[in-house]
């Protein structure tokens, strides 16, 4: 199979911190993240999936450029773009959005930032409110929402910021299970509409397998890349996908990958 | 159960009691019957007449106890001298004067403090190296009694206006810097990461995060300014000045004009509860427009 050229390369990345020398430390280096290479193309849907402290989120802020690595280099559109800033939308786990402002107004920040004048910037975002779920909510205060419809709004404003690559860390982490599915659906749709290129984690093993192209597993100390395994059930997915053998057969890698040897365990 | 267990529980007066006659001793007492306590509020009216009839009895007996010598008028006063004091102070007097002069020197300090302190406070964020610096001195400043350097003030800015806005702007200062810094100090971290990945610079993120997210704090505060600018303009006035109520009332005490000193507190708290009405209004109405 031929790849077109990566979109986004992640090009040896890796994070170490200087901690005190103890005996068990004697170089006085705490390895976060081991040199980690991803290559994702264009308008690809990529999940990195791993235990806590395997270094997912050093990874997407090295990427949005809000830190520094202590080695590689981050290539977007073959530039290097290591350690500068707007070049992704990067969704945090939390919503952020800001409570003095209207759910409109939320979602153009992006563009605000960017310069965009105000009046045009909210003509741009109404159609989108509307045809994605929060027609009636544009002019309420985030407050008023529940945290469906607020991941929404923040998932918009991280599209609308209108960069190529797009960065969700857990997105859907805090929802109940129902309204996770209707998310993940949601996001199903605004991925086919606006053919972003995507890299998603998730603690969610399904979900990662449902949503994505190729998964990437992670392991800690230090935190690195496992395995990567490519899903290519056919698109697009229904739920009952989810019981075909080879999704099953991709769970089932996944979960004997991320469960820790018992000689391992803390 | 055997009986050594029974004798342990009872001690421990647990046990069922077995033997009759015991029983008889040991009988609990009948439970009452209660029921929830309700309290029945009184309609406004109700409360408002009740308030009228305290102030009203409070005055009268006041008056009666003065003419009838249960107190002594010469030092107390009473209601009847002090109404026609009143009427005198604002027909003859410079009750516009003494007012219009408390009155400015607590707003311009009242502006003038809240303004600069809260723009000392949301200037840490800038720094985090400036904030480590000053700090110390801050809290310094917060614990030293401000009021014991009022004559200092006076000394230095002369004893018109200037000096009561001074001792009144030290007072409010310290309280606004503190507050507006506790804001800044209470930013989510990961807000600044979401303007930065947006590709913001720092002016844009104090802008449109830091100032809106700490504007709650500073507003907070607003309503303790005032008390605490009224307080410093009235002790400017005691120390040394020609005009102001604070002044009347230091003035008339010295002269045991004691139905003036009643005056002049009681337009000086008339003035502090129409300054405090209207802060909190001021207040209200940036709440609705910050939405918290």
């Amino acid at each position: 199979m031929s790849y077109p050229a990566p979109k986004l390369c992640v090009d040896d990345v890796g994070m170490t911190f200087k901690t005190s020398v103890t005996s068990n430390n004697p170089a006085g280096v705490f390895e976060a993240l081991a040199p980690v290479t991803l290559a994702i193309p264009q308008g690809r849907f990529v999940s990195l999936i791993g235990p806590s402290g395997c270094g997912k989120s050093t990874i997407f802020n090295i990427i949005a450029g809000l830190l520094e690595p202590t080695a590689g280099r981050v290539m977007i559109d073959g530039v290097d773009a290591t350690g500068t800033i707007g070049r992704v939308g990067y969704m945090l786990q939390k919503d952020l959005l800001l409570p003095w402002r209207t759910v409109l107004d939320n979602v153009i920040l992006g563009m605000e930032i960017q310069g965009v004048p105000l009046k045009a910037a909210r003509e741009r975002a109404l159609p989108l409110l509307h045809r994605y779920g929060l027609s009636g909510f544009e002019y309420l205060y985030p407050n008023a929402l529940s945290g469906g419809m607020r991941q929404r709004a923040a998932l918009l404003r991280t599209l609308l910021f209108d960069t190529d690559v797009i960065l969700l860390d857990e997105p859907f982490g805090a929802l109940d299970a129902q309204t996770k599915l209707q998310m993940q659906e949601w996001l199903m749709q605004l991925w086919s509409d606006f053919g972003k290129t995507v890299l998603f984690v998730t603690h969610d093993v399904e979900e990662a397998i449902y949503l994505s192209d190729e998964v990437h597993v992670m392991g800690t100390r230090p935190g690195r890349i496992v395995a990567t395994i490519p899903v290519l059930l056919a698109r697009p997915r229904v739920r009952t996908s989810a019981l075909t053998p080879e999704f099953l057969a991709i769970k089932q890698r996944c979960l004997d990958l991320l469960q820790v040897p018992a000689s391992q365990a803390a | 159960m055997d009986t050594s267990t029974v004798g342990a529980l009872s001690e421990l007066g647990l046990a069922r009691p077995q033997d009759p006659t015991q029983s008889d001793a040991a009988a609990p007492a009948v439970r009452p019957i209660r029921r929830l306590p309700v309290q029945k509020d009184w309609p406004t009216w109700a409360l408002l007449i009740a308030q009228a009839c305290i102030l009203v009895g409070a005055i009268a007996l006041w008056e009666l106890a003065a003419t009838t010598g249960w107190i002594d008028a010469f030092f107390w006063s009473q209601p009847s001298a002090i109404l026609k004091t009143l009427t005198i102070f604002f027909t003859t007097g410079d009750a516009w004067t003494d007012i219009s002069f408390t009155f400015r020197s607590t707003i311009f300090g009242f502006l003038l403090g809240t303004t600069a302190g809260s723009l000392l406070g949301l200037s840490f964020w800038w720094s985090r190296n400036y904030a480590a610096i000053v700090q110390p001195y801050i809290i310094c400043l917060e614990s030293i009694p401000k009021l014991a350097l009022a004559p200092l003030i006076i000394l230095v800015f002369g004893i018109g206006l200037v000096s009561k806005v001074a001792v009144a702007t030290a007072l409010t200062l310290v309280v606004s810097t503190l507050t507006a810094y506790a804001g800044v100090k209470a930013l989510d971290p990961d807000g600044e990461k979401l303007f930065y990945s947006l590709g913001a610079s720092r002016l844009q993120v104090f802008r449109k995060l830091v100032v809106p997210f700490c504007l709650p704090w500073i507003i907070s505060v607003l309503r303790v300014n005032i008390g605490l600018a009224l307080t410093g303009a009235i002790v400017g006035e005691f120390i040394a000045s020609q005009h102001g109520l604070g002044r009347a009332i230091l003035y008339a005490g010295q002269t045991y004009d004691i139905a003036l000193v009643w005056v002049a507190v009681l337009v000086l708290s008339t003035l502090a509860v129409l300054m405090y009405a209207a802060v909190s209004w001021l207040e209200s109405m940036l709440r609705k427009g910050v939405r918290q």
